[in-house]
């Protein structure tokens, strides 16, 4: 924690399930940082309020997903159960409970977090059953242990998930057989990785920094959930052969909040290396989507409100407290590390000519089967529904909120960087689906994740918002629909990705599924 | 000497100059309100995109470099524009008719010049917090645009760190740095560079009451 801002507010948080405006000047003070700036933060996170919440905080997962398995239903019935309203803490202090974006549990949902843990599988029976613990005042770690249980659910494993244990390369061989194997990004923008970290090298610095973004928290993304489950260690390894490629001491692994049941097994990890020469750092979210942008999430890490940085300069040049910062996500530390341990050769036969390698795939929504799909890169739509017992199916949403929505005549596309890129986030919908209603879920998204330092996003995203409200409710104007498509020309003039993505996917379900629309059109 | 293109115009550029930095020194007009010469650039209103070599930028943040095309003024960046001071418009509270600032206000200008002429959008009617606790200097946060201007030169014209911006997204919203939060708490005075450069009427100096003559204001 130390005197990072951010971890001491959520630790404040935690003890006290607000942080005092009292807390907020005594942070200040200590740290030497002007009042607004942690004021800014407690007001900017998710997970820090202002305002005392209950001795139970409870935040239900209010991704599509969780939609789909019935998680409105269950809001309310908790709710109902405790006497409380949605966001309003109980007169006598218990409860508070409110909604949150996706907590990436979408493969075994509905989902919700109680003082910041996830409990999935939610039922009737499990939401009762929670109502009455919290009545009885028992506190969450006295609950029954199956309560917390993730499931990994890995169903299709393949080159990442084999144990690499060749000779681990380093430093500028690596680098050549990262290029050789042709690795670029996993998190979808597809950077090529060799690049990345030879730039950072050779760019001016006293100091440099690797840093891990596991802040995955696009809608029906769980992979990097998966893998710090499983592959920590790898990981590690990767950020180390990193670190001692371009010249760095210290790292940091951003993780996002909604993974805090993890922090034990995380922590014990991190005990478990033996690395003088290069220490990691665990830093945690607290519930900002944006902050999966690379230079928002540096500003998090420096303690500020997660604003995506003016762009040139980038991160490996200008990153971390100004310094050259490799940002890579979990997958693509974990890749590097199996190329490293000779893995290189057959990551190069695998995938497509330039989308080298495989990729892993979280698939939730309407299937038997969700879970963790590891598939060589070219994969298509179709090979994926067909592998996790989907039928019938409508539409399929690759990418989350932010990426495209595709009917059944595009189910022969593949997924990789040359037809469509993603970080893995695969959403299944049968013909029984009102894709409006996935439309609404992602407006509401993007409106709550913006981060509102820029005209377009924040205010566009509220108005394409409205609009989707209006066409749910069933008092929708053909203006409406005319306006949701053409936001998406001031979108583009959007400060980052976030807002210039942000009604791609509703415009695609509106234009590809208009018999859904109609209702909610007067 | 390296150049741009500017619809059409090629201008020279010094090794560092932004978009908007060598369109101002070429005399090229660029719509903008958070952009400020002698501040660093925030990029934040985006009512300076432009289009580079295909993609929206704002000038004011993106770096000039040698052959690049900018398109300025065409007929989809003049409705980008359009929208974008629409949507300043709506989520705030902008009456001109009763503000102070009316008729040397940046925002306003700026929608005269685009050929604003109705709101288009729903109007979202804010209630911000207003603070009227110094006896000298007035803060209407309904009509704050976050171009971070104060902020800036109370920071570093000023050296008194008076405003923060706080919140997220819709929510977002300017700060006073004192404990209680409220600008009497503060040192700001009627003088200060943050009041003077607030392009809209958000920070406004008390005790005046629409003292220049329609005619011979700023815009007029």
């Amino acid at each position: 924690m130390g005197s990072n801002p951010l971890q001491l507010l959520i630790a404040i948080q935690k003890a006290f399930n607000h942080v005092p405006d009292d807390a907020i000047c005594r942070v200040a003070s200590a740290l030497g940082l002007p009042i607004s700036r942690i004021l800014g933060d407690v007001e900017f996170y998710s997970f820090l309020s202002r305002e005392p919440l209950g001795t139970y905080s409870v935040l239900m997962s209010d991704s599509i997903t969780d939609w789909m398995l019935g998680s409105r239903e269950l809001f309310l019935r908790l709710c109902g159960n405790l006497g409380v309203s949605p966001g309003v803490t109980r007169c006598d202090g218990l409860a508070t409970v409110g909604k949150t974006s996706c907590t990436g549990m979408c493969d075994q949902g509905p989902a919700l977090l109680v003082n910041g843990i996830a409990v999935a599988n939610l039922t009737d029976e499990r939401i009762d059953a929670i109502s009455r613990l919290m009545e009885k005042q028992i506190p969450p770690v006295a609950w029954p242990d199956e309560y917390f249980r993730v499931e990994s659910n890995i169903r299709r494993r393949g080159w990442l998930f084999q144990d690499w244990q060749g000779p681990i390369l380093e430093g500028e061989v690596l680098l050549q057989e990262m290029t050789d194997a042709g690795l670029r990004g996993r998190g979808g923008a597809g950077f090529p990785t060799a690049k990345k970290w030879a730039s950072c090298r050779d760019a001016p610095g006293s100091e440099r920094y690797v840093v891990c973004n596991a802040d995955e928290g696009e809608p029906g993304t769980f992979k990097d959930r998966v893998l710090l489950q499983h592959c920590a260690g790898r990981l590690f390894e990767g950020m180390a052969l990193c670190a001692r490629t371009v010249g760095a001491k210290r790292g940091f692994l951003y993780v996002r909040g909604e993974y805090r049941y993890l922090e034990a097994h995380l922590e014990a990890q991190l005990a478990a290396r033996r690395d003088a020469d290069f220490e990691i750092e665990l830093h945690w979210g607290a519930g900002a989507y944006i902050c999966g942008e690379e230079s928002a999430l540096l500003e998090s890490i420096e303690g500020k409100r997660g604003i995506p940085r003016v762009r040139p300069p980038f991160p490996v040049t200008f990153g971390l407290h100004g310094m050259p910062t490799v940002v890579d996500n979990v997958e693509t530390f974990c890749a590097a590390a199996a190329i490293a341990a000779g893995g290189g050769s057959e990551f190069r036969s695998l995938g497509t000519a330039g989308s080298c390698g495989t990729k892993l795939l979280s698939v939730s929504g309407d299937c038997a089967r969700p879970g963790i799909y590891e598939y060589s890169f070219g994969v298509s739509v179709s090979q994926i529904l067909e592998d996790c017992g989907a039928g019938n199916v409508l539409a399929v949403q690759v990418g989350g909120a932010a990426g495209s929505c595709l009917d059944a005549s595009e189910f022969g596309r593949k997924i990789c960087f040359e037809d469509l890129p993603t970080s893995g986030s695969v959403m299944v919908f049968d013909r029984t689906r009102d894709m409006r209603e996935a439309a609404l879920n992602f407006s509401r998204f993007f409106a709550h994740e913006s981060c509102g330092f820029c005209t377009p996003c924040r205010v566009g995203t509220g108005i394409l918002a409205q609009a989707m409200e209006r066409i749910s409710e069933g008092r929708g104007t053909e203006e409406d629909i005319t306006e949701i498509g053409d936001l998406g020309g001031i979108l583009k003039a959007s400060h980052c990705g976030l807002g210039q993505s942000a009604n791609r996917a509703v415009r695609d379900m509106l234009r590809k599924f208009p018999e859904h629309f109609e209702g909610g059109v007067n | 000497m390296k150049t741009v293109s500017l619809d059409g115009a090629v201008v020279p550029f010094a090794e560092g100059q932004t978009v908007m930095e060598c369109a101002l020194a070429a005399n090229i007009s660029i719509p903008h309100l958070c952009f400020l010469p002698g501040f660093l650039p925030h990029g934040s209103c985006r009512l300076c995109t432009v289009k580079i070599d295909g993609r929206l930028a704002s000038a004011c943040t993106q770096p000039a470099m040698a052959g690049q095309h900018v398109e300025i003024d065409t007929e989809e960046l003049r409705q980008v524009r359009l929208s974008l001071l629409r949507m300043l418009f709506v989520e705030g509270n902008h009456y001109c008719p009763a503000c102070e600032k009316s008729g040397s206000c940046r925002l306003q200008k700026a929608a005269y010049d685009e050929g604003m002429l109705d709101l288009h959008y729903r109007p979202w009617y804010p209630k911000r917090k207003m603070d009227a606790s110094h006896p000298d200097v007035l803060i209407d946060r309904d009509r704050c645009i976050f171009c971070e201007l104060c902020v800036k030169a109370s920071r570093d014209v000023d050296g008194k760190n008076i405003f923060g911006i706080s919140g997220r997204g819709i929510d977002t919203h300017l700060v006073v740095n004192s404990k209680s939060g409220l600008l009497a708490d503060t040192d700001i005075s009627a003088q200060d560079r943050a009041v003077e450069v607030c392009p809209v009427g958000a920070i406004l100096v008390k005790g005046r009451g629409f003292e220049i003559p329609i005619g011979k204001r700023l815009y007029d």
